[in-house]
């Protein structure tokens, strides 16, 4: 993958390709899902786990999906920061 | 249907915007400087700005059109709340640190600092406003509608009232107070939906049949109501709808099922029937008529996707294609909006500006959850208003109480209040900043900086009362998706390619700027949904093939970009450091 870093910064680069891969594993999830609501909604009408049927079950899951990769997103750039940098 | 306006929630409403117009005196009483204004120094904590995000981005169509077409078509409204938070993901992984990295105090600095182009710096501040004023219209009408009903004033009076509230609170602190009122806007609307949520889960669900009589409400040539061929009045009005006719079998002869946990509430509604109402209207010589009539249906049917998108179920290419199109303006859109770029700058670093948009996706994904179940609680709450999908949250709290009721409906008037001022807030920025500053070349002191933004924001309070008043007739949820369409298709080609193309050059942005605006801007205009709703003309008439224009703008965006780029690359560029 090409330096993503920013122009006129100090760019952390790692950090960028971290951001960007996380941002690929979320546009297959999301486009996926909405591949199916178009073309596969029986799909999505099933059960699986007996509960709330699948659309539900993948809204909830996209919605929980994005909270858990910005914290990896977050807890992975201050792993490849330097330590005592940029904290609060 | 017509309601009484309660004094506590004129008392809730009044008392939190003097609240908010004090503090936001309190913090403006030192003098102020440029980066004070437009930046607020740089130096909001990030957890603060991270709940800010989520009061500048949670505008009425979040609040009360998602709970409302949750409420009358199902699924499909969550759809919405899957796609205004998905576009956080690019705001967080693509656009907030270089943005924060690059820019000064307006979306224009970031896309310009490479450059020092006052073409970039004109085209950029046009989308902005452009972007923020389509914005703004539909906070505008929403206030004016929520205020004849629950507070009995005219609407164009809470038009007029947001709009001075708003500048008084740009005017004084600028962007200090504009976070300060936006937190407080966020930190209530996530908590209260909280425990509305709980109160709904604690209620369960219970069946209710009502009356399946179909009504009528009918308005004569001279404006009279009428309801059922009789005059409206408080006692013979619309009945309230939203109905659960039967619980699963499981349940037997019982008619509630007592308290209920998240995930079994949704499974219970599912196996249950549940009685939605639609209206079709009519015109004769003694009016327009719109009949309003009950279905009795499946859970399983309101639970799946193909209630409000009818094309979901028809099969058509062209639906379909509108459908799409609409969900990639909503992912690609979100990280393009103006006002919320602008948030990038109150941190004071990069790594700041990560963790308040992780703050943000939180509070913003927590309030998201909680609409399904304010929209589903207020399907089946039996409180329902058939003529108005907007009434479904604030109608949802008054079947609990009406202390509650008060206090949603101040908290609808507050969401409005802290959009509003984020949107004022950057076109306030785009004006001063950078069309009389950069564009017009005009040197002014940072005193002058200060002043000239400030009349800027009055100008633009005064532009947003007028189209508010102007443009009443409006549907709410669709000016927002116009504006996330221009957004992602005007902005996001430019600063991705900006970011991530070494070879872009200042013309393919400005042509990119420009050509993305035009052509979303132009499709709208000549799309179905515009000439059915707007010019009132037949569908048919119109000459595009599905009404949302991202999926074809916002490649054209990068195409445009990518062509002008190369065949301008003569211009000597830096390789970027």
């Amino acid at each position: 993958m090409a330096d993503n870093s920013v122009p006129g910064s100090e760019g952390p680069g790692r950090a960028a390709r971290i951001g960007f891969g996380l941002f690929w594993i979320y546009v297959i999830l999301y486009f996926g899902f909405i591949a199916l609501v178009l073309f596969r909604p029986d799909i999505l009408s099933s059960r699986p786990f007996g509960g709330v049927n699948l659309a539900i079950a993948s809204g909830l899951g996209l919605i929980a999906a994005a909270l858990l990769l910005s914290v990896v997103y977050m807890v992975a750039c201050r792993m490849v920061e330097s330590p005592g940098g940029n904290r609060r | 249907m017509l309601y009484e306006s309660s004094p506590v929630a004129i008392a809730i409403f009044a008392s939190f915007v003097l609240a908010v117009v004090g503090l936001s005196f309190w913090l403006g009483r030192k003098g102020q400087s440029a980066k004070g204004y437009y930046a607020a120094h740089g130096e909001i904590h990030w957890f603060i700005n991270g709940i800010a995000f989520a009061g500048d981005y949670l505008s009425a169509a979040s609040f009360l059109g998602i709970c409302g077409m949750i409420a009358f078509h199902g699924f499909d409204g969550f759809l919405y709340s899957i796609g205004f938070l998905a576009g956080w993901i690019v705001a967080l992984f693509v656009i907030a640190e270089p943005i924060k990295s690059l820019g000064k105090f307006t979306f224009a600095d970031a896309l310009d600092a490479k450059y020092n182009s006052r073409g970039i710096k004109l085209s950029v501040a046009i989308s902005t406003l452009v972007v923020s004023i389509f914005y703004l219209i539909p906070q505008m009408v929403g206030a004016g509608d929520l205020i004849v009903p629950l507070l009995g004033l005219p609407h164009a009076v809470g038009v007029i009232l947001v709009g001075i509230a708003v500048t008084l609170i740009v005017v004084t602190a600028g962007m200090v107070s504009t976070t300060w009122v936006q937190f407080i806007k966020g930190s209530l609307l996530v908590f209260f939906c909280g425990v509305l949520t709980s109160m709904i889960l604690a209620r369960g669900l219970t069946v209710n049949t009502g009356s399946l009589e179909p009504q009528t409400r009918s308005v004569t040539p001279d404006g009279r109501v009428l309801v059922d061929g009789e005059p409206q009045t408080r006692d013979h009005d619309l009945r309230p709808v939203g109905t659960l006719a039967a619980l699963p079998a499981r349940y037997g002869d019982a008619t509630t099922t007592g308290p209920l946990g998240p995930l079994e509430y949704l499974s219970v509604l599912e196996d249950s029937r549940i009685v939605t109402w639609s209206g079709k209207k009519s015109s004769d010589a003694s009016g327009t008529h719109t009949v309003y009539t009950p279905t009795e249906r499946a859970g399983t049917d309101l639970l799946k996707p193909g209630g409000y998108f009818k094309g979901l179920t028809t099969g058509k290419l062209a639906d379909k294609l509108d459908f799409a199109s609409l969900m990639l303006a909503l992912f690609c859109g979100t990280a393009s909006l103006p006002h919320i770029l602008i948030r990038y700058y109150t941190v004071k670093d990069a790594a700041a500006a990560r963790k308040s948009t992780v703050v943000g996706i939180a509070a913003i994904g927590a309030f998201y959850v909680l609409t399904l179940f304010l929209g589903l609680g207020a399907m089946t709450s039996g409180a329902l208003d058939p003529t108005s999908t907007n009434m479904a949250a604030p109608l949802l709290a008054k079947s609990f109480s009406e202390t509650l009721f008060a206090v949603i409906s101040a908290i609808a008037f507050t969401t409005v209040l802290g959009t509003v001022s984020g949107l004022i807030m950057a076109g306030s920025g785009a004006v001063a900043h950078d069309l009389v500053e950069n564009v017009l070349g005009i040197p002014m002191n940072d005193a002058e900086k200060v002043r000239c933004g400030k009349i800027a924001a009055v100008g633009l309070g005064i532009v947003a009362m007028a189209l508010g008043i102007l443009f009443r007739s409006f549907n709410v949820s669709f000016l927002v998706g116009w504006a996330f369409n221009i957004a992602a298709s005007a902005n996001l080609p430019a600063l991705v390619m900006l970011l991530f193309w070494p070879r872009t050059t200042k013309e393919g942005i400005i042509s990119a700027v420009t050509v993305g605006m035009v052509a979303s801007l132009t499709w709208i205009l000549l799309s179905a949904d515009t000439f059915e709703k707007v010019y009132g003309l037949s569908r048919d008439a119109s000459p595009v093939p599905f009404s949302q224009p991202g999926l074809v703008t916002i490649p054209l965006g990068f195409i445009v970009l990518i062509v002008v780029s190369l065949l301008t690359k003569a211009q000597p560029q830096g390789k970027p450091a």
